[in-house]
């Protein structure tokens, strides 16, 4: 009676680890699959971008193709890749995650000139969303350090995407201040103390700044800032500093999944596909900035074309910039220090 | 319901009532207000979308694994720790508390180093062809993480304050553990067994941190209902993050109302 | 107050069987699923040299971190041990309108996705929000400072006092009270000498998750703190930092600060917890 009790109980236990095991082994039918790790505000741009390649795979006589997105903070997705998440490609927000996945060794080297414009199919920039008639008269970065402005941005250490605000707000005290580094580091540092509220992400900052009412200016991206003004027409306006810095969201192929599954083929011409003519409209609408110039100029009336942009490379590119600013210790921990 | 001193309400009652009101009233109501905030069509549509659908099957058959799991653990914890005395008793209870007090971000991190591509365990793994970070499995495990203490501890507090004199009688008597437990002991436990169990439901639902790092967010396979809400977030969504989110209060409803009925009538049956 | 209970573990000692299964089962759950994990962070965390490690967990900014940390979750379990306790109390022992409902809304803080209850808490909280408003002329800011961060950890750790108080209320029998009551003590009286005694142990458990809780939480804080350095920075988000930089070592560094102090508070309640218990059954 007693022992069979004990074997009842241990029956149970068995039971629900195989429950556990099982879930895992599902098998995918005879359709080719494809996974995209993306980054969040990517979601919809893809769905479309997904129905548009797979129509076009399997009218060129690909066998059925079922493509299946990911989408989370880019730095999280980049250390998911790295540990074992099976993505055939990923679209980060910024080069310094696909290389931390190259250093995993997923991805080889030079992946950056395997495609056009460094690998950045669509760009972005950085720019001022400011409340309407622009009470305080923001019109470039200085109006960010002036006393008594509230400046919104999301913390550049838990979120790749701010890091390029930084680095917008480093070129141009950079390059209108003539000094040294201290210089622009007080400049930058003096931005960063009206920082009223340091949100972790993107999205986090734009709930403070629209749902709940705080700052006067939050610095964002151009594509989340022309999303909000489409969002709630007439409440924002946009202001484009006279210095900026062009945001290249990457995309790879993860070399050592498409070997393995053998999908490189359909993994690069999914890649490829974002380069034409047609993607590069669709992306144009989702305001992201076409990397194609002749298209770009198709959407001049939407984009402010005239920013003065500088790039990545100026800084030394992601690896030099993530060190000397973001690292532990770091410019930016400087600034904070008291 | 006895009634003692109902008459009039003592300041203390009126405080616990605002308190309650403020911490649980009010944030319900802005969540209800927010996922309706698009009317009623729009509202349903989100909710029945094909994704959401995926989601929410995903988040209801990982709940169910965890507690069935949470539940035996929890009975067999709580009645170790109080039962027998052996070294390192406390040690051991403090460690069944301790991923309560463990970051969510952390617990994820934890499971990544053990089961992830930088660990020796991966290879193998992948050679039985068992995949465990960024599918199922790893979902179920960090969730079975996080609300691991959630069952003994309910009990653990009566059944020490209930002491060990009925159980050692019943020994001395002859009787076998299971008989014990069951005849002896479950008999005082049952309610707490419930309210833990309604608790790890609650917090099995809604867990997002620690499965966050281990699910890959893949659309349709290893999203839960709380990493859909994030991404729509995330998306500028904003009602549709909170119509989705309503989901979620009105499946923990749905459990606190099983929970009354079963308490009801069990205690018709005691009575 | 005596300590005769001491003879606790003498001659009836594991007179119940079923000591091995029982302990068996506990110990390789535990093993599994808490400890290899948690061993795994700790092997990480000290492939850094001593020198990095103490480096990375007493920078200043860690250093306030954990400080806002400590401080908010301790104050937060404070007040959810005083009101977690008078709420278990007016839901057993009084009746009003929207009782059940009120009941059936403890474990929303569980349920809620911590993302949503953050964001939901802040926009209640801000100046122009519901409950913003009312404190808003008094000059109590709430959301983006230390305010908003203990009002979050109270949120998430509301039901844990409440539903372990609850069954222990039920099972006592509330004449007791009434008689207490009728004989002429106040309410507080009522309540120190007869109430609470008997929960002790189970609101110390409470109170001791919600504790615990707090110290790890992540999700809803980050929306509500404002997050600025050396003031309302969380050492979970200076986890999260490390973690984005891809720095491992680092983040398990902190982590198993935090676990080592996690540990001790815990190891704290559950000595307490146990003599509280001894006397209670004394």
């Amino acid at each position: 009676m007693k022992k069979n009790r004990v074997v009842l109980l241990e029956a149970l236990l068995l039971v629900l680890a195989l429950c556990l095991g099982g879930c895992g082994g599902k098998e995918e039918g005879k359709t080719l699959s494809l996974t995209n790790v993306s980054y969040d505000p990517t979601r919809e741009l893809y769905t479309e971008y997904n129905a548009l390649f797979t129509a076009g795979w399997e009218k060129t006589g690909g066998k059925p193709l079922t493509i299946t997105q990911s989408h989370g903070g880019s730095g999280s997705q980049a250390i998911s890749v790295s540990q074992g998440l099976e993505a055939d490609v990923v679209t980060l927000a910024l080069e310094a995650d696909i290389r931390a996945i190259e250093k995993a060794g997923l991805i080889r080297e030079g992946w950056r000139g395997e495609l056009p414009k460094d690998s950045a199919p669509y760009t972005s920039t950085i720019v001022f969303l400011v409340r309407r008639g622009n009470p305080k008269g923001i019109l470039d970065w200085p109006d960010l350090a002036r006393e008594g402005v509230g400046v919104i941005t999301p913390n550049p250490k838990t979120s790749g995407g701010a890091r390029w605000n930084f680095l917008a707000a480093w070129a141009y005290a950079q390059e209108t201040l003539g000094g040294g580094e201290e210089a622009c580091r007080d400049f930058v540092g003096a931005i960063f103390r009206n920082v009223l509220v340091l949100d972790s992400g993107a999205r986090g900052s734009t709930t403070s700044f629209v749902e709940n009412g705080q700052g006067d200016v939050l610095i964002a991206w151009e594509n989340e800032a022309m999303l909000t003004l489409q969002q709630h027409p007439g409440e924002y306006e946009m202001v484009a500093p006279s210095i900026s810095i062009l945001c290249q969201p990457s995309v790879a192929v993860v070399d050592e999944v498409v070997d393995k599954r053998g999908t490189r083929e359909m993994a690069t011409a999914y890649l490829e596909g974002l380069y034409a003519p047609e993607t590069q409209r669709l992306v144009a609408r989702y305001f992201y900035r076409p990397s194609d110039p002749d298209i770009l100029q198709e959407f001049a009336d939407s984009f402010d074309l005239s920013i003065r942009m500088t790039n990545i490379d100026h800084f030394g590119g992601w690896g030099q910039a993530q060190q000397r600013f973001f690292a532990d210790g770091g410019v930016f921990d400087q600034i904070y220090e008291k | 319901m006895k009634k003692t001193q109902t008459k009039r309400f003592p300041l203390p009652v009126i405080l616990a009532i605002f308190f309650a009101a403020c911490f649980l009233v009010l944030p319900l109501i802005f969540v209800i207000v927010q996922a309706l905030s698009q009317g009623i069509g729009a509202y349903l549509a989100n909710i029945t979308e094909e994704y959401t659908q995926k989601a929410m099957l995903l988040t209801l058959k990982t709940t169910v694994v965890v507690v069935l799991v949470n539940t035996v653990f929890g009975l067999f914890a709580a009645w170790t720790v109080t039962k027998y005395s052996f070294p390192g008793r406390k040690a051991l209870t403090t460690l069944i508390d301790l991923p309560l007090s463990v970051s969510p971000v952390i617990s994820g991190l934890a499971f990544l180093l053990v089961f992830g591509r930088t660990s020796p365990l991966y290879g193998l793994l992948e050679g039985i062809g068992l995949k465990v970070v960024y599918a199922v499995p790893g979902i179920v495990l960090a969730t079975l993480f996080v609300t691991f203490p959630y069952i003994s501890r309910e009990m653990i507090p009566v059944l020490s304050a209930q002491g060990r004199d009925e159980e050692e009688a019943a020994a001395l008597m002859g009787a076998g553990w299971f008989t014990i437990f069951w005849r002896v002991t479950f008999p005082h436990i049952k309610w707490s067994l419930l309210y833990g169990v309604v608790l790890c439901t609650a917090r099995a639902m809604g867990e997002f941190g620690a499965v966050s790092i281990l699910s890959g967010h893949l659309r349709g396979k290893t999203n839960t209902l709380p990493l859909h809400i994030e991404i729509l977030y995330n998306e500028f969504r904003y009602s549709e993050a909170f119509a989705v989110s309503s989901i979620l209060v009105i499946l923990a409803l749905l459990v606190l109302v099983l929970r009354s009925l079963i308490e009801h009538r069990g205690r018709k049956g005691e009575a | 107050m005596t300590r005769s209970m001491k003879n606790n573990k003498g001659p009836g000692r594991r007179v119940i069987p079923g000591f091995g299964v029982s302990l068996g089962v506990t110990l390789t759950m535990v093993s599994l699923v808490v400890l290899i994990p948690l061993a795994a962070l700790a092997i990480n965390a000290l492939q850094l040299s001593p020198g990095e490690f103490w480096a990375a967990v007493t920078r200043g900014r860690v250093l306030s971190s954990f400080a806002v940390s400590f401080f908010s979750a301790i104050l937060a379990a404070l007040i959810n041990l005083a009101m977690g306790v008078l709420l278990a109390w007016v839901l057993v022992r009084c009746d009003f309108p929207g009782k059940r409902m009120l009941d059936g809304l403890i474990e929303l803080p569980f349920a809620l996705p911590t993302a949503i209850a953050g964001i939901t808490l802040t926009s209640l909280t801000v100046p122009g929000g519901w409950i913003g408003r009312v404190f808003a002329p008094l000059g109590l800011k709430i959301a983006y400072t230390k305010v908003g961060i203990v009002v979050a950890l109270v949120f998430v750790g509301i039901p844990f006092v409440v539903r372990s108080v609850q069954p222990v209320l039920e099972k006592l029998d509330g004449s007791f009270e009434e008689s207490a009551f009728l004989m002429g003590a106040d309410n507080w009286h009522t309540f120190r000498r007869v109430i609470w005694p008997e929960i002790r142990p189970a609101a110390l458990t409470g109170f001791g998750m919600a504790l615990a809780r707090g110290l790890g939480e992540y999700g809803s804080v980050v929306f509500i703190a404002g997050n600025k350095p050396y003031a309302t920075e969380i050492a979970p988000l200076m986890i999260m930092g490390q973690l984005q930089s891809y720095d491992y070592g680092g983040a398990t560094a902190i982590a198993l600060v935090m676990l080592a102090a996690s540990f001790l508070i815990l190891l704290l309640m559950n000595i307490v917890q146990a003599r509280a218990a001894r006397r209670t059954s004394g």
